[in-house]
């Protein structure tokens, strides 16, 4: 059953991320995706997240497939001009890879290959755009496909961007072009999503609200200076800094957070950066 | 006008390696602006490589090397000195060079790096505002280029990367994005941001890399 559908049927969708290895071997990544079979409706497949290399997002994203996960393939726009941003499309809807999450992609002077050309030929509104064309059964140069699939298109979105009124065009232009559904950057608290959802209030479209369990006091300061535009509250700070585990405080911090909001919003993406591994414990502790 | 720095000078004295002889050229527009290629930067020039053994036989400031025609009359001018080198060195852009080293039969060498296109800031500071793309887009933003001055040459809208309103690749540079919605409220045409605007014709970019007509 494709996102699509489970929105449909379910009152609470839980999606999470997985990246590829940088490798060729897959067995513990899909080791963890095995752990949490059945406990997640999708996962998302991260497309050389933060410009570091690994391996493709189509090829794992099959791979998980195999395994019974629904994934959602990541395709930034930042490594592949048109023809294979759509070569990747047409190859995602062979494989039956239904859910796609668009995004322009961190810039490569972020990543392990500074030095790589930046390629961002379209953007992420056009590529949106050019798979809901595709699935009309015609290619961006207007040339008609043999065959064609349909695809479940999401977008990413910056609830903390300012001007936020720049942010909420974009986003609208997103569900112009096609997007069904958004992954947010992370909420650590309440308000700043009861914020959000008031701003977002009567948009066509899903918005699965980002979840980040903290790994350690290092990812706080670094989250903090170079990723999120609101800091993380300083209470979450001083309960990580002193746990005496303190992954597994920022893993009941996020746990907390999941019930606290879960009748407020349908959706959650929950991205563990680097703690993969802990999902299942982060399942248990959310009672989910 | 085309923004340029010096090449490290034991880099130049590498490419120069095995050639005694070296004749200096410089620029009268942008290098000279940018004092890369002026006439003291060139009397400059012209002391280090005696100083290193080299041999000047001459110098000439072109008022624009990259107008050609002037560029092969100033060489004829200083064709004694010219006919005796073994090397030219161009104080100026990529284009002052070709047009130096298409006038001439001996090797030709750069002497500085080409940066880009930029307008003057205020002295000695330039800001790189358009890139030549081929299809100028600025109407739909203000009169504000992202195509140039945003990061990831972006035509709908910010990439949600920017750190206090500043770009994800470099904390220096504001988000081209913030100053395209502040230009557009200012003048109440913010609704055209909500267009879907299509990716770019890179077609359109031209690197002809032939004579074009102008005319």
């Amino acid at each position: 059953m494709g996102l699509r559908e489970i929105f449909v049927q379910k009152d609470f969708v839980v999606t999470t991320e997985i990246p590829p290895p940088k490798g060729v071997n897959t067995a513990s990544s899909l080791d963890i995706a095995k752990k949490i079979l059945g406990r997640v409706d999708g996962i998302n497949v991260t497309d050389n997240q933060r410009g570091i290399m690994r391996m493709c997002s189509l090829a794992f994203s099959h791979l998980l497939k195999e395994i019974g996960h629904n994934p959602i393939m990541q395709a930034c726009t930042r490594d592949r001009n048109r023809l294979a941003l759509q070569s990747d499309i047409l190859g995602a809807g062979a494989l039956g890879i239904e859910n796609i999450c668009v995004m322009t992609g961190d810039h490569p002077k972020l990543g392990d290959h500074p030095d790589a050309k930046p390629v961002f030929d379209l953007d992420s509104i056009q590529l949106i755009k050019v798979i809901k064309e595709m699935e009309t059964g015609v290619c961006m140069s207007g040339k008609r496909l043999e065959s064609s699939a349909k695809f479940f298109v999401g977008g990413v979105a910056n609830p903390f961007f300012e001007p936020f009124e720049l942010e909420l065009i974009k986003i609208k232009k997103k569900i112009d072009a096609g997007a069904e559904f958004f992954q947010t950057q992370p909420f650590f608290d309440k308000e700043s999503l009861e914020k959000f959802l008031e701003e977002v209030r009567g948009l066509n479209t899903k918005f699965l609200i980002g979840i980040s369990p903290i790994k350690s006091i290092k990812m706080i300061n670094f989250l903090n200076e170079k990723v999120l535009t609101k800091k993380i509250p300083e209470n979450i700070s001083k309960r990580v800094e002193t746990a005496e585990n303190q992954t597994e405080e920022g893993i009941r911090i996020a746990a907390e957070f999941i019930r606290e909001i879960k009748g407020m919003v349908r959706s959650i993406h929950i991205m563990p950066i680097g703690i993969e591994s802990y999902l299942p414990y982060l399942l248990n502790e959310a009672e989910l | 006008m085309i923004i340029t720095k010096q090449k490290d000078f034991d880099e130049l004295l590498g490419m120069m390696d095995g050639q005694d002889s070296v004749f200096i050229v410089g620029c009268g527009e942008c290098a000279t602006i940018c004092r890369t290629g002026g006439e003291k930067e060139v009397a400059e020039m012209s002391s280090k490589l005696t100083e290193k053994g080299k041999t000047v036989t001459g110098t000439a400031v072109i008022n624009a090397p990259c107008l050609e025609l002037d560029t092969r009359r100033v060489l004829r001018q200083n064709k004694v000195a010219v006919d005796k080198t073994e090397a030219i060195l161009v104080l100026a852009c990529g284009a002052g060079v070709q047009a130096v080293a298409e006038a001439v039969n001996c090797s030709v060498y750069p002497g500085c790096d080409s940066l880009f296109l930029g307008n003057v800031f205020r002295h000695q500071h330039f800001y790189e505002k358009c890139s030549t793309c081929g299809e100028c887009v600025i109407g739909n933003y203000g009169g504000i280029c992202p195509v140039t001055r945003c990061s990831k040459s972006l035509l709908n809208g910010p990439c949600g990367g920017s750190i206090k309103g500043m770009c994800e690749v470099d904390n220096k540079k504001e988000c081209v994005w913030i100053s395209i919605y502040d230009r557009m409220k200012k003048s109440n045409t913010i609704d055209r941001l909500s267009k879907v605007l299509p990716a770019k014709r890179h077609s359109a970019g031209t690197i002809p890399g032939r004579v074009i007509n102008g005319a």
